[in-house]
């Protein structure tokens, strides 16, 4: 560890060297990967709370059964807006902005291995959002046929009016600077290390996301292909999905959910990394089982290539193919267990601290294995026939989802904050934030499964009157749930702008700096840092390994 | 987190005690009323118990954990950071547990896919936003749409839906099956996909266009069972329910004999006075019309024209009569209406919806000679 310290004095005078441009341009021709990371970041964050108005909506007008506030296809302009906006505007960008800001600090590199590229995929996925907001303001409205995008829904032109070209071509740029940003990443992570660093020396975040480029290269162009052909069967005429001119409509189906299911994991494994960086800090405790939560995360991606059709169990698949896709869900329960086994044990025996970042890495573990468990309910696929497109799924994906990767989204912010500010955040604003976020997203979800095993299908803006409690209820849990996130902005601006006006120390929590390099720089991290890589590197969750 | 735990036991304890108590406040999945139903709901019981004992035990550990193992009480933190054996240990138990549980799951699934040896067929059609129902052993065929009072309270801004017995679960015409006996569906949809769902009879299958898919049920205890559509169809997805009516055989064969005897009778044509005209075409109207152009006939700015002020709708009656039949490419063809019919509905869409053309026409005007088939 000495020898990490010995780099300070380097570090510090690399500071004067060249410091950011001043003003606007700053922002928009950046090429340092912190610059790029806090764009990634507040960018994610201004989507979240329009993803989270949109649920607002969509809560309101299930407040009661009856017709309220929006006209139907409105709500189902909501309901695929929000999924697109959190999904690719919020979840995704955060992870890729903390990958900015963390993995060159983690692995000992001056930057990330393509600067420019880096700076072009942000400003593209601006302009994707952009072009997908800009279908609200549109004749016929945004999207309403869900995020899935099914034919021929979708194609109807009662349905969907301009928009369905807008969203495709948002999907393709989406894709883009996904992909120029999984390159980047894994060109990072091979290239750039510090020579210390083995592979099997890697952060578990730095391990996750290298998976996970993998995954985003995989399949983003899948799921271009598969809004492409969508575009070319509404404006010129092929038949891919349309059983008159020899297509299948399910054939589109079986390609989204090839993306689709590998997509949910890209949302997911940056999480696991999170969480597995998080844990053993405030555990005071090396990571349990590093080696196993490697290969867990590799078999998890690895498997999600190959049980995409349990999404489609009632879709009128071969019995074969059920059972396919039956066994194959189910074994995901196993490495999934091994992560989570992996984080109890971490906790086990250590001296643990519950400060915010804790908090919500705790609560993502349980919350999590929640929604690990109606996973696994849903992989018996004669039960995923009454579950299915109900209710039930909602609150199954939104566990893992909400107090899962959004959860550790905000635990990472609570948890490198101080590092990357300078400044130390209101703790008990911080724990307020926690509580009334843990407590009111059960109230919010929770009453969900009750409401799909009662037969509330999902996507519908009215409902039975027998379902009115349980959707008054996980309703005013979302208004809770939305109201406490303003919390979080007032945290993050206020964290900017001096926070308690502690000088946080370089490794701002105890002994952090056993866990990772990026605790021996200095507080706030310099603007350029390792220009000269690390000589050594913290070893202690592989000992045995060596 | 423990508040979460605490709802899952309660979801248990509610489940077996208070679900049956309160009919119309279910916590947990229905039993059913069909052996895969049943078979379905053990399954899930199973799986539920499964996950709820690992849950405890790995949520305890955590817990015991959090409590015990805290700085604060002093604890000092041990340095173990592997153990083969106990990692190899939760390998291979989930695995085995997984095992055990999918034998029973394949049994019902193959069981439910068995569609052979059916006493009867019935073709399921999906619309937007109806169900279209056609025996294939007989020659009963008929259209299953929302009852007109949930319609209208649907489609009213601060309507009181509790006001409407089975809000959005009723139909004017519900499917009609015999008890006992394996009937066999056919499902297709003739406009985009949507799944028929009824959670008594244990299971929802897809109905995609220009495909055909496969199920079967045998119901157990006659009883009127309601579902809905399950997969997103479009702006009325919410409003498309199915009901069941399981029958005996004697009261299933006299319902047989009444439906085809009222088949066969021909539309009465005689004429109507305007009030009457006005009333028989706006459930017309409420049927085949509502779901694209609205209540109002406002239509939807972008996607659907307005009925209100529409030149084909308020021009010559002949032109919107052929319009109608004929159907557009956003429209389909409304041939499958009577002459009755048509001249109900054009009246009151000429007469209604902001539109006061004053004409009235008479069945007879509006029926060809083939209509009375």
């Amino acid at each position: 560890m000495s020898a990490v310290v010995d780099e300070h004095d380097h570090h510090a005078d690399d500071h004067h060297d060249h410091g950011p441009e001043k003003g606007l341009l700053r922002w928009i021709t950046t090429t340092n990967h912190k610059d790029i990371g806090t764009l990634y970041l507040l960018f994610a964050l201004v989507m979240f709370f329009v993803g989270g108005s949109m649920a607002m909506v969509i809560r309101a007008e299930l407040f009661e059964p009856g017709l309220q506030f929006v006209d139907p296809a409105f709500f189902n302009s909501m309901t695929t807006m929000h999924a697109l906006v959190m999904v690719f505007g919020a979840v995704m960008p955060a992870f890729v902005g903390l990958a900015n800001w963390q993995i060159p600090l983690m692995i000992g590199a001056a930057d990330m291995a393509l600067p420019r590229m880096n700076n072009m995929s942000f400003w593209m996925l601006v302009a994707g959002v952009l072009l997908l907001a800009s279908t609200l303001f549109m004749e016929g409205g945004a999207p309403n046929g869900g995020w899935t995008l099914y034919p021929p829904l979708v194609l109807q032109p009662i349905t969907v009016g301009k928009a369905l070209p807008f969203a495709v071509f948002s999907v393709h740029l989406l894709g883009i600077s996904s992909i120029m940003g999984a390159i980047n990443i894994i060109a990072t992570i091979f290239n750039m290390r510090a020579p210390a660093m083995k592979m099997m020396d890697m952060p578990l975040f730095v391990w996750t996301w290298l998976i996970t480029a993998f995954l985003l290269i995989a399949v983003m162009p899948v799921f271009a292909g598969a809004v492409t052909m969508l575009l070319t069967d509404k404006f010129f005429h092929t038949s891919f999905f349309n059983a008159a001119g020899g297509g299948d409509p399910v054939l589109y189906q079986h390609i989204f959910w090839f993306f689709g299911h590998p997509e949910v994991y890209i949302m997911i494994l940056p999480t696991f990394g999170v969480a597995s960086t998080i844990i053993p800090v405030f555990a005071r405790k090396p990571l349990f089982g590093y080696a196993s939560m490697v290969w867990a995360t590799a078999s998890i991606a690895f498997l999600s290539f190959i049980v995409w059709a349990h999404h489609m169990f009632t879709v009128g698949m071969p019995v074969a193919g059920e059972l396919y896709f039956m066994y194959a869900t189910m074994i995901i329960a196993v490495p999934t267990g091994v992560k989570v086994f992996n984080w109890t044990a971490t906790m086990w025996k250590g001296a643990m601290t519950f400060e915010t970042p804790m908090l919500f890495s705790i609560a993502f573990v349980v919350l999590f294995t929640m929604g690990g468990f109606t996973g696994l309910m849903m992989a018996i696929a004669p039960a995923d026939f009454q579950y299915h497109d109900t209710y039930f799924i909602v609150a199954h994906f939104h566990y893992t989802l909400v107090p899962a990767s959004i959860f550790i989204l905000m635990a990472a912010g609570y948890f490198w904050l101080p590092k990357w500010t300078g400044h130390m955040y209101n703790e008990k604003v911080g724990q307020l934030h926690f509580w009334l976020s843990a407590i009111s997203v059960n109230i919010l979800f929770f009453p969900q499964h009750f409401l799909g095993l009662a037969g509330m299908p999902r996507r519908i803006p009215d409902y039975a009157v027998q379902f009115a409690d349980w959707n008054m209820i996980s309703s005013i849990g979302g208004f809770i749930f939305g109201a406490s996130q303003l919390l979080f902005l007032y945290i993050v601006i206020d964290t900017i702008r001096g926070g308690t006006g502690e000088k946080v120390s370089d490794e701002v929590w105890e002994d952090a700096s056993k866990h990772g390099l990026e605790w021996t720089l200095p507080s706030p991290v310099p603007y350029h840092t390792w220009t000269i890589p690390p000589t050594s590197v913290p070893t202690e969750h592989v000992l045995d390994s060596h | 987190m423990n508040k979460a735990k605490q709802l899952f036991a309660g979801l248990i304890l509610m489940a077996s005690g208070l679900g049956t108590v309160q009919a119309d406040y279910t916590l947990n999945l229905m039993k059913g009323v069909t052996k895969v139903s049943n078979d379905i709901y053990d399954l899930h019981m199973l799986i539920l118990w499964i996950c709820v004992v690992i849950g405890v035990g790995v949520f305890g550990a955590m817990f015991y954990s959090i409590y015990h193992h805290r700085k604060s009480k002093g604890h000092q933190a041990a340095q173990f950071h592997e153990n083969t054996t106990v990692e190899i240990i939760w390998t291979i138990i989930p695995t085995l547990i997984l095992v055990a549980m999918a034998i029973p799951a394949t049994k019902t699934m193959l069981e439910l896919s068995d569609v052979e040896k059916s006493d009867m067929t019935i073709q399921v059609t999906g619309r937007q936003w109806y169900w279209d129902y056609k025996y294939l052993d007989s020659d009963i065929h008929f259209e299953s749409h929302l009852d007109e009072a949930s319609e209208r309270v649907h489609r009213t801004v601060g309507a009181d839906p509790r006001s409407v017995p089975h809000y959005l679960l009723n139909v004017d015409k519900p499917l009609v099956i015999p008890v006992k006996k394996k009937v066999r569906f056919v499902l297709t949809s003739v406009d985009v996909i949507h799944s028929w769902w009824v959670p008594d009879l244990g299971w929802k299958k897809d109905a995609n266009p220009g495909f055909i898919n496969e199920a079967w049920t045998s119901v157990d205890k006659a009883g009127t069972y309601r579902g809905q559509c399950t997969e997103l169809c479009g702006r009325d997805h919410a409003f498309m329910p199915i009901v069941v009516i399981a029958l005996e055989q004697p009261e299933y064969d006299a319902w047989v004999k009444k439906t085809l005897e009222q088949q066969k009778q021909k539309p009465d044509l005689s004429d109507q006075s305007r009030e009457q005209l006005m009333a028989h075409g706006e459930s017309v109207y409420l049927k085949n019309c509502v779901g694209c152009h609205q209540i109002n006939g406002a239509g939807v700015p972008g996607l659907i024209p307005a009925l209100t002020g529409s030149k084909i709708a308020t021009g010559k009656w002949e032109s919107l009569d052929g319009f109608l039949r004929a159907g557009t490419a956003k429209m389909p063809s409304f041939s499958k209406l009577d002459g009755k019919e048509y001249a109900e509905l054009m009246t009151y869409v000429r007469n209604n919806l902001g539109n006061k053309v004053g004409d009235e026409l008479q069945p007879k005007q509006t029926a060809l000679p083939d209509d009375d088939d």
